[in-house]
Parts: structure tokens; C-alpha cells; sequence
């Protein structure tokens, strides 16, 4: 006769530790599988979690096998056709399939890839780590919301669902010590004196006697005036409301729409865009998203227009730059929000307008932002963008920086780059 | 026939998985005098039983990537369809645990219940493999110390330390059992060990001090040293255990726990065929029963035989899911063709088989449960009748020909080769590389030198670089290893030294 158990509410993941140990063992490999992944996927679905693929080879546990050669002798099933004494040309190395011997079967050296899947999380994880956001400085409080509850020690004063009960017994007992100890003592002693007396039995001692019963009397009433508990006594947990820091961010996509702008360059900038959003994402509870796309002349849009929609003509950087310093000043206030900006563009611009950018970003955008970056896509020698922002860029290097990217699969690296914890300036 | 049905429903529930066992336990212990250890049947959850997987099925194990890595890979397949998980997990010990998933139908626990609780466990108590080498009493008690020894390693030396030690020592864990039993040693002998092992430790604090001699010296009197070990040594971990110079303590206990479940597990690895052939025949034997004594209707019978038509189907080896000769297939053939040569010998039975031919199949079937492994088994026990049935045929692959040979088939002249090819494929230590320790330079270099001792001329495969850095990790000094002819030949070396490789 067995025992039936039913195990079934015991705690799951009994395999969480290993889980994690293997994670930590193929850091490297897992994250080199993610910024592939983040080179060949679509935006969209860039925050799921993902299947990550390490060559097997480099996770394999080796033990000691044989290898190929030698002599072997194998025995298998389903034999058709073969009579003792047939000669079987060896299939081709590394064939395997097909008919004939059937003898790749268990030499077991097969190469496939180990494909596991990692969560969401994981997959952020991966991606952001060992990067830090800039001047993650401005705090602004704002709303009701943002407030948090917080212990702060005790309070003289209080609801009584707050009354901290070894606290208020404890000065309770003091007091009645400090009120009473002396008191305590002396009818102690009365007591043992009116002992004595009555051991003694004199009749000269009523006197005494009476004197001392008096006494007695008064330190009773005395002792029993000092109550248990008192008002004074009540202490009560503190708990005060303290205002929570709720970041806020703003990013400002800034891309160039003009002719020159194709849209493999628009897709590269989008992912670019994408992966900043994401990072903000995982750093602030609240973003807020403004796109701005530019020609001659530059527009506030929707995210489906900025992407894409086509426009041609020319190009006036500062146009956009512009807005978007207008944009700061009419809705988010440097006091209360972070804000980030990125810019993609090919690098053209009228050669004029350089200057009138430079002055738009030192004066107006500058200040106000928490970090700036500027990408330049595509393989052409640096355009005239480029030069201007080189200079701004040692002039302002703990809040701006500029990249170039030629194709997609270095947008990862790039914003690496853009991003690795070593830029933090305090 | 008077039908008394246990139950009619697919759903199962705690009563009737009661009544099923009582009545596979009775017929199981009284009808076919099957000797089991006490039964713990435990239902678990599907995740649950992944998690039973990736720690190789024990309920408590030590901590180690290895088995998250076979986690991930498990869950993995299992979400995206590719692979069904067991129907159940047995662990050999006393009682015997069996999981069961909660999943199953009625008709699947009925068969689990018989296939593991009365199939294998019988197995386990009976077999003499798993009599004289494993400890059911112990074993669950033996890896709770396990995994809180290691977790003690872990913090007081650091987790990095203690994976990368376990990492060597599962590398090397097929060579951390005993193939054959020693003799217990007679008391002199012991006397003599212990002597030895002093000599040994003396002779390790010692060492340090004669490498100041000049290297002359040390020459000259290396040629007169005596050969240590004084033979070789298959156990390559039990030898480091206790001769690793560098190991500490903690170091070796835990080369010792790798070791012990090994050696745990080296029964199984040696009787997959009968283990899981012995158990299928049960469960269909059982379930049998219950039909013919009126306990099961057609409905569950059908259930039953769907599910045990697809354990023991064997693809032909042109098939795309060949993927070798199933285990179950083959050993519930072979175990249902020893009944049938008890109960209705044929005169090809009776020639090949005379002892057995007309005996009593229920303690023919005991014998060859408790006295074989599957080497053995299918070399005293395969039948004609079983190669034409599977239509077995033999290649030989020999690399110095640019074809393959077909040396035998299934016919009066092949039958013998066949049978002897085939036991051998299951015969582990012609599947493994042979490699054992062959000495220790004592004197000098404190060098390790493996042979590898070669079978068919068959070479080790490139793994074996990574496996000298495994080796090394434990040894702390620099090992060689040599590929080794039958006539002593050295066929090829490798080696790694300190500082290059």
C-alpha cells in the first residue's frame, strides 16, 4: 500500500538558483545575443523578451568521448534490403541524412545552437546595463500623488490607533519611579519601624506609634494619587509625508525629413529614437514624447507622421532647434522636468545656418537640457553638421554628444557609446 | 465474466488513485510475486516536474549552472510544444518516490503507478547492480547533506570557487566510479593501505624540500623510485580525492559527493534496457490483469495501449525520428519473448535456449531481473525470434576502408555476431574512452600521466584539451595524457603544463 502525497502547493521554481547561475555564467554571450537581437528586430516589438542563442559549443560540459576513426561496430533496426557482405559507400562527412548507413546517429558532435528564452526584464536588463542617464539631477515634486508615508520616530500627540504601546509603558514606569520611588522607601521603612514597635510592646511608644500610622496613612494616600497610566505618558508614532521625487522626462526627437533623408536612414534614426524612449522608460516613471521634424521649416508632429511621412526640400537646421527651445519655454519647464534630446539627421544643412544653430543650441537648448545627442546616419564623410557640433561638444561634454552610424546593426554600439556609465559627471 | 469496474471516469482523484494501487499492489505482490520497496506516490505540477528534471530528478540537489542550463532548455521545449515531459519521475529509494504529473489521466496514473511503483521499484530492490552499489536507505539523506555541505562551500569560499571545482568534477564524473568491485581489503592489507597513505602525506610535505636538490639528483634516483600508483587507476576521481596534492579539505569532500553520485547513478546507466524494458512489461502484464479480472472497461484498456504502442515503437533506422534502438522497445520485446520461450518454446527455443525453454516464466523473469545488466542480458538473453522481429543487422565502420561493411544480419550465420555487437554497444566500458591513471611523478615534477587505453584504434575526440584543463584544475600540477595501443604503443600524446599549453 502506497502513500499518496500531493505535492502540488509546494513551492515552484526549486530550479530558480540554477536558472540564474547560468544566466550570470553566459553574461557575455546573452548579451552579445541581445544587441544582435536589438539590430535585427522591429521596433515595435523590441521590449518583448527574446530568444537568446548561444553556440553550443561554448556552453557545452566536455567529457571524454571517443572522436571519429577507428574501427566501430554499430547495430541498428529495419533492415530491408542489406545480405551480410554489402559494401554501403560512407556518406559524406557531416551528412547525416539521407539513407545508407543511418550512421550519424550517436556520435553525438552535433553543433545546433543552445536557444533559450529570457523575460522582458531580462531582455532590458541586458540591454541597458552598465549605462546611466546624465544629470539625472532635476527632481521636480509635482502632483498629490508623489507624496510617500515615512516612519519619523514618536510624537507627544497622536490618534490612538497610533499609540505606541512599549514606548508609552516605558515612560509610564518612569514616571511612576520618579514620582514615587521616595515614597516607596519611606513607608518601607514605617513599616518596619511599626514592626518593631509592636515586638517591643511599650506603652511609652503609642506616641511614636501613632505618629508613625499617620504617616503611613498620608504615604498610602500619596502613592495611590500616582496613576498607572497617564496623558503624559502616551506616545505615539510619528509618520510624516514626505514628498517623493517623481522624475519626469521630456524627449525631443529631432529628425531631419528632407529629400536626402531616405527611409532606411529614418528607420536606422527611428531605432535609435526607440532605444532612447526604452532607456528613459526604465529610469523615469513619466515621459512625455515630442517629435519634431524639420525641412526649411520645422513642425511639432505625430509620432505615425514623423516616421512616415515624406517631404522634400531643403534643410534649416535651426528651424527645428528653434521650436524645440520654444517648446521648453511654453510647456516644460527645466525646473520641473529632465529633458533629453536626440537629433538624427545625414549631416546637410545650408551652410548659413550653422551659425544661427550654434546659437540656438547654446542659448536655448543647452542650458535647459539634461543631455543632447545628435546622430549622423549614413557612410558619407562628415557633413557640415558634424564640424559645428565637434566644436560644441568639448565645450559642453558632460551634457552633449554626437555619433556617427553607418547602418543599422551599429545603432546598439553607438548608443552604448552615447550612454556608458562612465560619462555620469556629477 | 463479472465486471466490477474501479472506476469509469478519465478524471482521477485521491480515492480512486488508492483504489488503483491497492489492486496493482495485490496483483503485483501476490499474483506475480514481485518484492517492492514501500511506495510514496507524490502528484506534482507540470513546472514542478521540470524542475524534478533539471535536477536530475532527485528532490534535493545541490546547486550548480549545469542544471539551470538543462532548466531553460527543458522549459523552453516544453512551452513551445517540442517535447512532452515524462509521465512520471522514480527515484530509487526506500520508500520509493514516484512523481506523478498532475496532468494525467486516470488510465496514465493507473499505468505510472504500475510502470514505476511496482515496475521499477522492483527493479531497484531487486537488481543486484543497484543492491550491492546503491544505498536506497540513504541516498535522499546523503544529497540533503550534499547540498547544504556545498551551500556551505559557497559561502564561506565563494560561489565562483565552488562551480568551478564542480564543473571539473562532472566533467570527470564517469570516471568517478568503481567498475568492479574490490575485495574487501584482508587486514594486513588495510594495515599496509593506511602505512602507504602515511608514507604518502609524508612524502607530499616532503617534496617540497627535494626540489631545492639540484636536478641531477633527482634523475638519478627517479630511475629507482617504485611506480606510483603501483597499478593503475580507473577511478580517476576517487585517485585525486585522496592524492591530489594542492586540494583542501572542502575541496575533496566535495570531489567525494560528485563521486558518490556517480556512483549512484552508474546502476542506471548500466540497465536502461532491462530497468525500463523489466517496468514496461509490468505495467502491460498488470494492467492485463486488471482487464481480465473485470477491474478496467474497454475505454481505459484502449487509453492504455494508445500511450503503450508509443513507448515501444522502435523507428526503423531509415526513418527520420531513428534516433537510435529504443530502450523500452527493446526491453519489453525481449522481456515478453523470455515469457513466451517459458510458456510456448518453439525447437529453434528449445536449441537456443534449453535451460529456460518450458520453465516457470515468473521465476525465470525474477532471475534475469535480479542477476544481469544489459551487456549481459542481451548476450545470454537475446532471441533469434527478437533480431528477425526488430530486423537487426551489424556495420562495421572502419576508417582505414572507404566503405562500410554490413558484417551481419538477421540470419542463422549472423545471429551470434549480432547478438555480441549488440551487447557490447551496451557495454559502457567499450562506449567510453578507457582512461585511467597510470602514474605519478612523485619525485619530480609531481606530473600526472593518464593512459588512455585505445579499443578498435578508436581516438578521443577534441574535447579531450578541455578535459586536461579540468584534470589539471583538480591536480594542481601538469598532466599528460597518452593515447595507448593494445600492444603499448603510444599513439598519441597530450599534455598540459603549467604556463603554456
Amino acid at each position: 500500500m502506497a502513500y499518496v502525497v500531493d505535492r502540488r502547493l509546494n513551492s515552484k521554481n526549486k530550479s530558480l538558483v540554477n536558472r540564474q547561475r547560468f544566466l550570470k555564467r553566459y553574461h557575455e554571450q546573452i548579451r552579445e545575443a541581445v544587441s544582435d537581437a536589438v539590430s535585427r528586430r522591429n521596433i515595435t516589438d523590441m521590449q518583448r523578451g527574446d530568444s537568446i542563442t548561444i553556440p553550443k559549443r561554448d556552453i557545452s560540459e566536455p567529457v571524454f568521448r571517443h572522436g571519429q576513426g577507428g574501427q566501430r561496430d554499430i547495430v541498428h533496426p529495419g533492415n530491408k534490403e542489406f545480405v551480410q557482405g554489402d559494401r554501403i559507400q560512407r556518406p559524406p562527412a557531416g551528412g547525416g541524412g539521407g539513407s545508407g548507413s543511418g550512421d550519424a546517429s550517436d556520435s553525438g558532435e552535433g553543433v545546433d545552437d543552445f536557444v533559450f528564452q529570457i523575460s522582458q526584464s531580462e531582455f532590458l536588463e541586458y540591454l541597458f546595463e552598465d549605462l546611466a542617464l546624465p544629470n539625472m539631477v532635476k527632481r521636480q515634486l509635482v502632483g498629490s500623488d508623489s507624496f510617500e508615508t515615512q516612519r519619523a520616530g514618536f510624537s507627544e500627540v497622536g490618534s490612538p490607533n497610533q499609540i505606541n504601546i512599549v514606548r508609552t509603558m516605558r515612560s509610564a514606569q518612569a514616571r511612576r519611579i520618579a514620582l514615587s520611588g521616595k515614597a516607596r522607601r519611606r513607608r518601607r521603612e514605617v513599616l518596619a519601624e511599626l514592626a518593631d514597635l509592636e515586638e517591643q510592646e511599650e506603652p511609652k511608644s503609642e506616641e511614636e506609634r501613632l505618629a508613625l500610622e499617620e504617616e503611613l496613612s498620608r504615604l498610602n494616600f500619596r502613592l495611590n494619587t500616582v496613576p498607572f497610566l497617564d496623558d503624559f505618558d502616551l506616545k505615539y508614532n510619528l509618520h510624516i509625508r514626505v514628498p517623493k521625487p517623481s522624475p519626469k522626462a521630456v524627449m525631443f526627437c529631432v529628425m531631419d525629413v528632407s529629400g536626402s533623408m531616405t527611409q532606411d536612414i529614418k528607420e536606422t534614426a527611428k531605432r535609435f529614437f526607440f532605444l532612447l524612449y526604452l532607456f528613459l522608460q526604465k529610469n523615469y516613471e513619466h515621459i512625455d514624447v515630442v517629435f519634431i521634424r524639420h525641412h526649411t521649416q520645422a513642425q511639432e508632429v505625430d509620432e505615425e507622421t514623423f516616421f512616415y511621412s515624406r517631404e522634400t526640400g531643403g534643410t534649416v537646421v535651426s528651424s527645428a532647434l528653434n521650436l524645440m527651445s520654444d517648446i521648453i519655454n511654453e510647456r516644460y519647464s527645466p525646473n520641473e522636468w529632465n529633458i533629453y534630446g536626440a537629433q538624427a539627421s545625414d549631416g546637410d544643412n545650408w551652410q548659413e545656418d550653422n551659425q544661427r544653430c550654434q546659437k540656438a543650441l547654446v542659448d536655448g537648448i543647452l542650458p535647459n537640457v539634461q543631455y543632447f545627442t545628435y546622430i549622423e546616419i549614413g557612410d558619407r564623410d562628415p557633413q557640415g553638421l558634424w564640424h559645428l557640433y565637434q566644436h560644441l561638444e568639448s565645450d559642453y561634454a558632460d551634457r552633449f554628444a554626437i555619433q556617427r552610424v553607418r547602418d543599422n546593426s551599429e545603432i546598439y554600439p553607438v548608443f552604448r557609446e552615447l550612454f556608458k556609465k562612465t560619462m555620469t559627471v556629477d | 465474466m463479472n465486471k466490477n469496474y474501479l472506476s469509469t471516469s478519465s478524471e482521477w482523484t485521491f480515492e480512486t488513485i488508492e483504489a488503483y494501487d491497492r489492486e496493482i499492489a495485490r496483483i503485483a505482490h501476490e499474483k506475480f510475486r514481485l518484492d517492492t520497496y514501500p511506495n510514496q506516490i507524490e502528484i506534482i505540477r507540470s513546472d514542478q516536474m521540470m524542475d524534478a528534471y533539471a535536477s536530475i530528478g532527485m528532490p534535493v540537489f545541490y546547486n550548480h549552472w549545469s542544471y539551470g542550463k538543462h532548466f531553460v532548455n527543458v522549459e523552453q521545449n516544453y512551452s513551445r510544444g517540442r517535447m512532452g515531459l515524462a509521465y512520471e519521475i522514480v527515484i530509487n529509494s526506500n520508500p520509493c518516490i514516484a512523481y506523478l504529473m498532475e496532468e494525467n489521466t486516470l488510465t496514465m496514473q493507473a499505468l505510472v503507478i504500475a510502470h514505476a511503483c511496482y515496475g521499477h521499484n522492483s527493479f531497484f530492490k531487486g537488481n543486484y547492480l543497484f543492491r550491492s552499489w546503491t544505498d536506497a536507505e540513504a541516498i535522499v539523506d546523503y544529497l540533503l547533506f550534499a547540498k547544504n555541505y556545498i551551500a556551505h562551500c559557497e559561502e564561506r569560499y565563494g560561489v565562483r570557487n565552488v562551480e568551478l571545482l564542480l564543473d571539473s568534477c562532472h566533467a570527470l564524473m564517469n570516471y568517478g566510479v568503481d567498475r568492479y568491485k574490490r575485495p574487501t581489503p584482508i587486514s594486513a592489507a588495510a594495515e599496509a593501505l593506511r602505512q602507504q597513505e602515511r608514507e604518502q602525506y609524508i612524502q607530499q610535505h616532503i617534496n617540497d624540500l627535494w626540489r631545492t636538490l639540484p636536478r641531477k639528483a633527482q634523475v638519478d634516483e627517479a630511475i629507482e623510485i617504485q611506480k606510483f600508483p603501483a597499478e593503475s587507476q580507473e577511478n580517476i576521481l576517487y585517485f585525486i580525492e585522496k592524492n591530489a596534492p594542492l586540494l583542501e579539505g572542502w575541496q575533496r569532500e566535495i570531489v567525494r559527493i560528485v563521486r558518490k553520485v556517480a556512483q549512484y547513478f552508474y546502476p542506471q546507466r548500466q540497465t536502461q534496457v532491462m530497468n525500463e524494458g523489466w517496468a514496461t512489461f509490468w505495467h502491460y502484464t498488470i494492467l492485463h490483469e486488471m482487464y481480465d479480472e473485470g477491474l478496467v472497461n474497454e475505454g481505459f484498456m484502449m487509453e492504455f495501449l494508445t500511450s503503450h504502442t508509443n513507448v515501444v515503437m522502435q523507428p526503423d533506422f531509415d526513418s527520420r525520428y531513428y534516433s537510435g534502438i529504443n530502450p523500452y522497445a527493446l526491453g519489453f520485446a525481449m522481456m515478453k519473448d523470455i515469457r513466451r520461450i517459458c510458456e510456448n518454446p518453439t525447437d529453434e527455443d528449445q536449441r537456443w535456449f534449453p535451460d529456460i525453454a518450458g520453465s516457470d516464466w515468473i521465476s525465470t523473469l525474477d532471475h534475469v531481473m535480479r542477476n544481469y545488466r544489459d551487456e549481459s542480458f542481451i548476450l545470454q538473453f537475446m532471441s533469434p525470434k527478437i533480431m528477425r522481429d526488430f530486423h537487426f543487422f551489424a556495420l562495421q565502420d572502419d576508417d582505414r576502408r572507404n566503405v562500410i561493411d554490413v558484417t551481419a544480419i538477421h540470419n542463422d550465420e549472423g545471429y551470434r555476431l549480432l547478438r555480441e555487437t549488440l551487447s557490447q554497444q551496451y557495454n559502457l566500458s567499450s562506449q567510453e574512452p578507457d582512461i585511467q591513471v597510470e602514474s605519478v611523478n612523485i619525485r619530480g615534477d609531481r606530473s600526472l600521466t593518464l593512459y588512455h587505453h585505445m579499443h578498435n584504434r578508436r581516438p578521443l575526440s577534441n574535447d579531450c584539451y578541455e578535459m586536461l584543463r579540468h584534470v589539471h584544475r583538480l591536480w594542481g600540477y601538469d598532466v599528460h595524457l597518452h593515447s595507448v595501443e593494445t600492444d603499448g604503443r603510444r599513439v598519441r600524446s597530450y599534455h598540459l603544463q603549467e604556463g603554456r599549453e
